[in-house]
């Protein structure tokens, strides 16, 4: 045995041991001759983890592998609480740990011989390209490899049972990023073989092997529709599991039949694959399947809890795509969770002693889909979803992911205070707790618990601060999402700053893009002032230029011409004249992306010279330079050139004396004999102009005109006489495009996208009879353009697709629009000039509803409102010593500065750029008017339930829910909560919390609201202590036992040390 | 829905791959590369999940070899997380206390059982006996079938001495 000769060496190393290790194999020789009578009743927290590990082997002949396995974990218990006394006994151990570690399991699979299912040349193969000390050494390997692989496999001789090693060995070979594509077809053809043992592998084989649109998968089709047919669900299971993978849109028809039928089968197990075979094929095509809805509603009350399992994710799939037809499966969702969190289910189902958690989990998603925006649904799930917040284990993992659900579903449907109450306190645990993961799910929740209170995310500030500054970028990334779902025009400045200075730092262009749009749509949406807009909008295009969309650019310029205001004149020229005195400034440095430019270009070339301060000359020498410094660009030196123009005809226009710069003239020389067409035009043109005079220039160029409509006339009136003439003089009469469509088709290629997906499919059965063509004038929409079929002829659809037709090609275009949707940018020119102008609401109503509130909120706060202006911000700072400045100064600039906009409004335009410093002052007016508007846009009034009184709707704005305005109310009480729990409860903040609470709040059921405030805070510092202690004790533990703590379940994998 | 599951061994090496979502086999070894790249690299306390190319990508280390999921930007990394863990732990019994060699040399099996685990990207099982008993049910018939195969050939053998 090859293994032996290497083994000996470390085995006298080690004689120390050696008759320990003696001793060891013979406990387990004795051990495992017990073992068959053992009942395998295997806990994690068995003290011995070899017996235990035993306890699970199958028959005895098979042990042999895994004793020497157990020898080494025994081997290793030995070694590690007495590391070795000599110099660096970490290293030492770990060397001889890894050599026995090989040696061990070599004498197993050399031992094991031919009951081990691959030969001792796969193994040497494997053991050399583990020894490979280079990638190119491993190259070499694989590649000689290949060379032997190649000539065996298509030699007509081989055995099958070689046959099989040579596909295992392809598959190795493929995973190590090499091409096998030469034994494709022999594990297609493997799929053909009778035998189970050989036709699972050629599955894994072709499964791993090819992508649904590979050329082979033809072959396998029939071979799958045969397995399908069979005896053994064994077969029928495999011939699932490579449907999921291989069967494409085209080849659906040709086995979903099957795959329905085999819905009832007498096996569990193929009925719940047949469910995801389904799923899957409706991921793939949903027209498919989509008569299949009543199939699986039967499965969802299937005897089997795997089965039922399974129809979740067919049934989540369609409730995302249409909610309304699955309403009345509220009820037994419901049902269903609530038995699943009372252990009604299998005990295998339970999960670290949680019930069925992944069901759970799932259910929880489709109660969030459907209670979004249905106060009748959502109140049927209130009760359980409590129920499972209330039992679910925080110390596990698996019972923070229940958590971390459920407050995704309190967040999507319509919000109960209560649970909202929970779910804040769930938040705080997670953020609270010093696991990454659990703060980064804390953040996330916290996203999206803020878009129903906004208020909650004043308790964490410091939590999210720290998250932010965290090294983890992870984290931080997610951190800087929450930031930008609550940004405020109060706050916009510090989160937008920081988001450029994150996406500096950051080299990934995937998220650079990304936030540089956020800063952008960030920046439209709240810029408080023109010249830090163009400021930032300067900055995140001189660092992402490149990777913003196109379109950013263009609504930049569009937004500089058109200007904020609605009216407002002199705020218009002072922002283009901010944009151009800063693109002067930055006009010269280097490595400007190209779509920034392109704007400065514009900019200087349209408003330049607008307001006099600048001199013709002045911009046009600085347009010449980036025409010259980017002379590679041509898209900059055509905006350059044309902004040129701009600059002499308007100088000409306006009847001053303008005479050509000489780099100019030069620029222009150069250009007119350039190999662009464009950039020649342009130059001539440029020249043409220039020989006008000024009264033809003014109209051909006149200043400021780029808002301006250009009216088009698509019917093209104008050519009607000429048209007339033409046809008086005999020439043909135009023909519209539906007329000659029957003749010409030129439909076709119009319609072809709509109908490829279903006409380009293969068809399973055979042609119709054909029948004599009838030369009829088809119109352009039932024209079914294929390549099979004439368009003439009659077109005969395999028999599951003449239902589907008429819906189906509506659902990809829809999809395609949704999903282009949220991939666009989000610009809303339309709304910025409302958002950013001036500080306005969209609609009176809403206004006058807010100044309501304004009124009572005054009220209820009564005399408290000077004392918390004037200690709510100092407090913090006292008492929390140990936090930094800078931090705190930051957590006020992010979280403090809560002005809301309906102050703004009085304050009027022009307090607006000062307000900033103020902003400490007003930070502790919470007002509820901003949890109003906010809350109002994600729920349209169209989702909200129809049973409210009229009455109360009259009485505010139709968009505000009177639930969401109690919740506000709440939640400025909790705010205070906050803040007193937060700080170090100074006498006079608690003299200011009782004030609240007797005077302040006139509603007296919020008090016992306000009550379990504190009282919930408590527990969670307290659970805090215990877990941190019992993971100590975890820790402790797994030292004495020699392994180091590598997940959390550290007796997984103890016999291999890193 | 995850979109495919790689291990990876802490030098880098790759132990297993399965792909739920079609990728070229150039777009799979630059994924392979990418995210080798950034998991390896990253500290022992930060967070399990790495945000990548608008996915997210959930591991989990055990010993010196690392899990990964691929998943989509709403689902819940912590459930995910689990789910690898629910894999390894039916790995741990099928193999009794498995480690990196018994992968390696196995991989197919490893296949085999986390074709019973997943199917087209989503938790097919989440009864670890469940998937216990069917492995072992087809481990057996496939024992049965190649003793079946031994005896047959071992008939030809004396036929044709």
């Amino acid at each position: 045995m090859y293994a032996c000769s290497e083994a000996h060496p470390y085995i006298r190393a080690l004689t120390p041991e050696n008759h320990k290790i003696h001793r060891t194999l013979s406990v387990i020789s004795s051990l495992s001759s017990t073992s068959a009578s053992v009942k395998p009743n295997r806990t994690h927290s068995s003290p011995n983890p070899f017996l235990t590990s035993l306890q699970l082997q199958p028959p005895l002949p098979q042990n042999l592998p895994q004793i020497s396995t157990h020898l080494l974990n025994f081997l290793i218990y030995l070694q590690s609480p007495h590391p070795n006394p000599i110099h660096n006994p970490q290293l030492t151990l770990q060397i001889n740990l890894e050599q026995l570690k090989t040696i061990g399991r070599e004498l197993a699979l050399g031992s094991h011989g031919s009951n081990f299912s691959q030969s001792k040349e796969f193994l040497d193969l494997v053991k050399s390209i583990g020894e490979a000390r280079s990638k190119s050494e491993e190259d070499r390997i694989v590649i000689r490899e290949i060379e032997t692989l190649k000539r065996r496999i298509n030699d007509p001789d081989t055995p099958k049972r070689k046959m099989k090693e040579y596909i295992i060995r392809l598959v190795y070979i493929e995973m190590l990023g090499h091409d096998a594509s030469f034994g494709y077809i022999h594990a297609v053809k493997m799929t053909h073989d009778d035998s189970l043992f050989l036709k699972r592998t050629g599955y894994l084989a072709v499964t791993l092997f090819l992508n649904e649109d590979h050329d082979l998968i033809i072959l396998i089709v029939n071979t799958i529709q045969k397995d399908l047919k069979s005896d053994n669900y064994l077969v029928v299971c495999a011939a699932l599991n490579a449907c999921c993978k291989l069967i494409n849109e085209e080849t659906i028809p040709a086995v979903v039949q099957q795959v329905v039928d085999l819905l009832g089968h007498a096996k569990e197990a193929v009925r719940k694959k047949a469910v995801m075979v389904l799923h899957r094929f409706f991921q793939k095509s949903p027209g498919s399947v989509n008569h299949l809805v009543s199939n699986f509603q039967k499965r969802l009350s299937d005897n089997d809890p795997g089965v039922m399992g399974a129809t979740l994710f067919p049934l989540y799939d369609l409730i995302t795509i249409d909610v309304n037809p699955y309403k009345d499966l509220v009820a037994s969702f419901v049902n269903i969770l609530k038995q699943v969190a009372e252990r009604r289910l299998p005990k295998t189902y339970d999960y670290h002693q949680t019930p069925a958690p992944f069901i759970q989990i799932k259910l929880l998603k489709i109660l969030a889909l459907l209670g979004s925006g249905d106060k009748k649904s959502s109140e049927q799930m209130y009760t359980v979803i409590g129920d499972i917040m209330r039992k679910s284990d925080t110390a596990s993992n698996i019972g923070n992911a229940i958590l971390y659900e459920c407050i995704c579903c309190i967040s999507s449907i319509q919000p109960s205070p209560k649970l909202l109450e929970t779910a804040a306190d769930a938040i705080a645990n997670f953020l609270k707790s010093d696991s990454h993961n659990l703060k980064y799910m804390g953040i996330d929740a916290l996203g999206r618990l803020i878009q129903i209170s906004p208020d909650i995310a004043e308790q964490h500030q410091l939590a999210v601060i720290d998250c932010l500054e965290d090294p983890d970028d992870t984290l931080k990334r997610k951190t800087f999402e929450l930031l930008y779902k609550m940004t405020k025009s109060s706050n916009v400045e510090v989160i937008v700053d920081r988001m450029i200075d994150y996406m500096i730092s950051i080299n990934d262009n995937h998220y650079k893009t990304e936030t540089a749009s956020r800063c952008v749509e960030l920046a439209e949406q709240f810029a408080p002032s023109n010249h830090w807009f163009i400021q930032t909008m300067n900055k995140v295009f001189q660092h992402a230029g490149d990777l913003v969309n196109p379109k950013v650019a263009h609504n930049l310029m569009r937004l500089i011409a058109e200007g904020f205001g609605e009216d407002d004149d002199t705020a218009d020229s002072q922002l283009r004249m901010s944009a151009v005195e800063s693109y002067l400034k930055i006009v010269d440095e280097p490595k400007l992306p190209s779509a920034f430019l392109q704007v400065i270009c514009w900019v200087l070339g349209e408003y330049g010279t607008a307001d006099g301060k600048y001199s013709a000359s002045y911009i046009s020498g600085k347009l010449c330079d980036v025409a010259e410094a980017h002379s590679s660009d041509d898209t900059v030196k055509a905006y350059a050139v044309t902004a040129l123009m701009k600059v002499y005809c308007f100088e000409k226009a306006a009847g001053r004396k303008t005479s050509l710069l000489p780099e100019c003239q030069s620029l222009l020389e150069e250009l007119s004999a350039s190999h662009s067409a464009d950039l020649q035009q342009r130059a001539y043109e440029f020249r043409a102009i220039l020989d006008l005079d000024a009264n033809a220039i003014e109209n051909i160029m006149p200043l400021d005109a780029s808002c301006e409509d250009i009216e088009i006339d698509t019917s093209l009136s104008f050519l009607d006489n000429y048209v007339q003439k033409a046809i008086e003089q005999g020439a043909e009469p135009y023909i519209t495009e539906n007329e000659r469509s029957g003749t010409l088709n030129i439909s076709k290629i119009r319609n072809h996208n709509a109908y490829e997906n279903s006409t380009h499919s293969l068809r399973f059965e055979a042609y119709e009879v054909p029948k004599p063509v009838v030369p009829t004038k088809i119109p352009s929409t039932v024209t079914y353009p294929t390549d099979l079929v004439p368009v003439t002829a009659t077109v005969s659809e395999p028999s599951y697709q003449p239902s589907v037709q008429p819906t189906w090609p509506l659902v990809p275009v829809s999809d395609a629009g949704s999903a282009l949707g949220s991939t666009e940018l989000k610009l809303r020119l339309d709304g910025v000039q409302k958002k950013w102008g001036k500080p306005t609401y969209s609609s009176g109503a809403s206004s006058s509803s807010t100044s309501n509130f304004e009124l009572d909120r005054t009220t209820v706060n009564g005399a408290t409102k000077p004392d918390t202006a004037i200690s709510k911000p100092r407090e913090p700072r006292q008492s929390h010593a140990e936090v930094s400045e800078e931090k705190q100064k930051l957590a006020a600039s992010l979280f403090g500065g809560r002005t809301s906009r309906s102050e703004k409004k009085q304050s009027g335009k022009v307090s607006r750029t000062t307000n900033h410093g103020e902003d400490k002052v007003q930070s502790a007016t919470v007002t509820v008017p901003v949890t109003t508007a906010v809350q109002a846009q994600p729920h349209p009034p169209d989702l909200l339930d129809l049973g409210e009184p009229v009455g109360d709707t009259s009485s505010y704005s139709s968009t505000v829910d009177p639930f969401k305005q109690l919740e506000g109310l709440l939640d400025l009480s909790q705010d205070f909560n906050a803040t007193a729990a937060g700080t170090s409860n100074g006498p006079d903040l608690m003299s200011l919390y009782s004030d609240t609470d007797t005077n302040g709040n006139p509603n007296q059921n919020l008090n016992p609201v306000n009550g379990s405030v504190n009282p919930s805070k408590k527990p969670a510092l307290l659970t805090k202590g215990p877990s941190l202690k019992d993971a100590l004790d975890k820790d402790a533990l797994v030292r004495q036992m020699g392994v180091n703590p590598t997940g959390q379940n550290p007796n997984l994998f103890s016999d291999l040390l890193g | 829905m995850i979109h495919f599951v790689l291990l990876i061994s802490r030098q880098g090496k790759v132990r297993l791959t399965k792909w739920y979502s079609p990728y070229s086999q150039k777009e799979r070894s630059k994924v392979i590369r990418e995210l080798s790249g950034t998991i390896l690299s990253r500290g022992p306390k930060l967070c399990n999940f790495v945000e990548w190319r608008g996915f997210k990508v959930v591991y989990k280390r055990y010993a010196s070899l690392y899990f990964c999921m691929c998943i989509n930007q709403e689902d819940n990394e912590l459930e995910v997380l689990e789910i690898i863990h629910h894999y390894v732990e039916i790995l741990d019994r099928y193999f009794g206390s498995v480690c990196e060699l018994d992968l390696i040399f196995n991989f197919h099996k490893a296949y085999y059982i986390l074709d019973e685990v997943l199917i087209a990207g989503e938790l097919q099982e989440s009864s670890k006996k469940t998937v216990a008993r069917l492995v072992a049910t087809q481990d057996s018939l496939v024992e049965a079938a190649k003793e079946e195969a031994n005896s047959i050939s071992n008939i030809i053998a004396q036929a044709t001495k």
